[in-house]
């Protein structure tokens, strides 16, 4: 389990985050959900350790981050997964390169394990036939893929991603939505996504974490959003004509 | 930073072949601008001390003494390193720069690679082949010097070499040597720099390596200044 306690980060004058709390659950897919400039990509990057935050606690299955000593930080980041925005595959290597990369820097396998772990990584997220490819040779949603694949390839406990589906069309952003909840399901680990899409919510949002202005102003699950009467929520969840049918006939429904 | 590039090391096969990948990017893919500018900066020297030589009384072997002191004391080491400053300092700003904006580097950071130590210190390593280069660009500035002073009739093959080897003193291409591999780090550590830790997106990118490009520059020459006083005044 993740338990994120009291966060808080400025960055000079802006106070980014105010003292968010909150906690992601082993096997469930948690959604962090928000309109742009409302600290999603602060909080998760403080999740990754990859900003410091100036007060709060990260407790990752018992170990605080901001308690560990760099050797054990380094330790703690070989078990997290990461699928960025835009999937920050490295250019000059293959898809193969990239995927194996991992297992090249932290463990000590043979070339035919790693060649074994990579084919089954890769044969997990659909992609059979691009191990010699160049990203640039890649689309959008199969650079994803490799992204989900690099990230997994470890078995890592915890997995983090930074709008997995932005740019993509809405049927590929759904199959990536619905591979992310399988492999969470499939190897019971931590799923932290970071969202603005709300076919992902509806798709995969086992939990929710709203933030507006730096704070936590909601949370609960998908089956919660239809029946909130938080303004903040129902105002960014149902700022479009379609989700605002959905809802009334959801409501509509259950009377 | 520099400190952060030599903790936590990458595993040697990695950065073995990470250091070989670096050589041939650094060192030997300039070699062609190198030997191309060097052959015709020698042959410029040449044909300007030449043309200044009108007092009958100076011998005509002082072209190639002049030539000679130019091309190992400044023309290699000083001139190259300018232009290896623009050639492999924008490549590495840019290089890195774009890992950082497609967020490759916070990649390799949420790994667990100490990205600072794979990015960088490759490339410290690979430019400890830098006096190679130079000692060919100081070859091909004074086979320019000869080609130009012999073929374009300024002196004779016999008066340009009794003046390359007139008061040779092997301490000034020490001196060369050791210039050339502190331009060497100032290379391959500034660009590095503003490329590691720039910000925004594609357009930040070249604007970073310009400005790379002129802080390499301004350092190079200031360390010129400072190495050229400490080890010949």
């Amino acid at each position: 389990m993740i338990i994120v306690e009291n966060l808080h980060k400025s960055f000079g004058e802006d106070h980014i985050l105010k003292g968010i709390s909150t906690s992601f659950e082993k096997g469930k897919t948690s959604l962090v959900i928000g309109q742009s400039g409302s600290g999603k990509t602060v909080f998760i990057k403080c999740l990754l350790g990859l900003i410091t935050p100036e007060e709060g606690t990260i407790d990752f299955d018992g170990k605080i981050y901001s308690q560990l000593n760099s050797n054990e930080k380094r330790e703690l980041r070989q078990e997290i997964g990461m699928v960025f925005q835009g999937s920050a595959l490295f250019d000059s290597m293959t898809v193969e390169g990239n995927v194996m990369f991992p297992l090249n820097m932290f463990t000590q396998q043979s070339q035919s394990e790693k060649e074994d772990r990579v084919n089954f990584v890769l044969k997990r997220v659909n992609l059979v036939d691009a191990h010699h490819k160049y990203p640039a040779e890649l689309s959008g949603g199969m650079q994803k893929r490799v992204a989900i694949a690099r990230a997994i390839v470890m078995n890592p406990k915890y997995l983090f991603c930074d709008e997995p589906n932005s740019g993509l069309d809405p049927k590929t952003a759904i199959l990536i939505d619905n591979l992310i909840q399988e492999i969470t399901k499939e190897y019971d680990i931590i799923t932290v996504i970071n969202s603005h899409d709300m076919n992902s919510v509806m798709e995969i949002g086992e939990k929710i974490v709203f933030l507006q202005h730096g704070e936590k102003a909601w949370e609960g699950t998908k089956e919660d959003i239809f029946k909130t009467d938080n303004e903040a929520v129902t105002s960014f969840v149902y700022s479009s004509e379609l989700f605002k049918k959905v809802r009334q006939m959801y409501l509509e429904e259950r009377t | 930073m520099v400190k952060e590039v030599f903790k936590k090391p990458t595993k040697w096969p990695i950065m073995k072949s990470l250091i070989f990948k670096e050589i041939d990017e650094l060192i030997f893919n300039s070699l062609g601008i190198i030997v191309f500018i060097s052959l015709f900066i020698g042959g410029v020297v040449t044909i300007q001390t030449a043309l200044n030589l009108e007092n009958p009384l100076i011998p005509v072997s002082l072209i190639g003494f002049a030539t000679r002191q130019s091309v190992v004391l400044e023309f290699a080491p000083t001139f190259t390193s300018i232009i290896m400053a623009g050639k492999v300092g924008s490549y590495i700003t840019s290089s890195i720069g774009t890992m950082r904006v497609t967020e490759q580097i916070d990649a390799l950071e949420v790994m667990g690679v100490n990205s600072l130590n794979y990015l960088v210190f490759p490339k410290i390593i690979a430019m400890l082949l830098y006096p190679f280069a130079i000692a060919i660009a100081m070859y091909m500035g004074i086979l320019g010097g000869w080609m130009a002073g012999v073929w374009g009739n300024f002196t004779s093959s016999a008066d340009f070499i009794e003046g390359l080897q007139m008061d040779f003193d092997p301490y000034h291409v020490t001196y060369s040597f050791i210039k050339t591999l502190v331009f060497a780090f100032v290379i391959a550590t500034v660009p590095s720099y503003h490329g590691y830790f720039m910000k925004g997106g594609a357009l930040d990118v070249g604007k970073a390596s310009t400005t790379s490009f002129v802080w390499t520059s301004v350092v190079i020459i200031i360390l010129n200044f400072i190495l050229t006083q400490l080890l010949l005044g």
